[in-house]
């Protein structure tokens, strides 16, 4: 890390299938790299991004995404992560079929965690 | 302004590329600064130095060099991204490879650093 340079407060907008592609593995893989930088970094779930988390999911090819997100806690990233509650419900999904503990934050309380952010990251 | 850009869309199938590649030649042309574009997942596609630009298509890997030449903007192909793509042999020398002068490869952290450094940070999807 360069010298002088003052840490941000990192917020990756998860929303991607985690079939389909490695776009959601590399999402976290991005998110993770952040927290290891000794940035501040949160995860919020968002759209088809939840089902990321649904217990038993499986994953694309190689790595497994479900993997990682059992070590959010190793990565001092904020825990519990956020979910949109309405991206769940429109999908059927409940909490208690998700894989880790997440902090549910309904949709009209969304934009204000976009707002607490230095750095948004939309992927 | 400093702004530091993430491509992750491929060229030609993608809109992001093109996108980034147009936002970079106004932002500089108004004297703003492109510190770093950091080309990640399908993007690191944007680095292929063999590739032929489809017909009445824009010629987007020769533009990024001019960019890289005329600017000084860091163009990075993220290393993961280029090994999982096929794109980049694990451990082989980038000169041997199908990377573009021009680019360079490195791993997630220069993003990381470029976020860091930048006043604004822009995805450009594919």
């Amino acid at each position: 890390m360069a010298e002088g340079m003052n840490g941000k407060r990192f917020l990756f907008v998860l929303r991607r299938f985690p079939i389909g592609g490695p776009q959601a593995l590399e999402a976290l893989d991005a998110a993770l790299t952040a927290a290891a930088f000794d940035q501040p970094v949160r995860l919020l779930f968002l759209d088809d991004g939840v089902w990321q988390l649904k217990r038993g999911q499986p994953a694309a090819s190689g790595r497994s995404p479900m993997a990682l997100l059992g070590s959010l806690a190793l990565y001092d990233i904020a825990a519990p992560p956020w979910v949109e509650r309405e991206s769940l419900e429109e999908r059927g999904l409940t909490p208690q079929e998700l894989t880790i503990e997440v902090t549910v934050l309904a949709r009209d309380r969304v934009a204000a965690l976009l707002d607490d952010c230095d750095v948004l990251l939309n992927l | 302004m400093k702004f530091a850009l993430m491509i992750n869309g491929g060229p030609y199938t993608s809109q992001g590329a093109n996108s980034a590649y147009g936002f970079a030649v106004a932002a500089l042309a108004q004297g703003h600064e492109v510190l770093r574009v950091f080309f990640y997942g399908d993007g690191v596609y944007n680095a292929m130095r063999d590739m032929r630009p489809p017909a009445d298509e824009p010629p987007l890997l020769t533009g990024w060099q001019a960019l890289a030449d005329r600017h000084g903007v860091d163009l990075v192909i993220c290393s993961a991204a280029a090994e999982r793509r096929g794109v980049l042999g694990i451990g082989e020398d980038v000169g041997d490879s199908g990377i573009a002068e021009g680019f360079r490869v490195a791993g997630l952290g220069l993003w990381v650093d470029a976020c860091l450094a930048a006043d604004r940070v822009l995805v450009f999807h594919g």
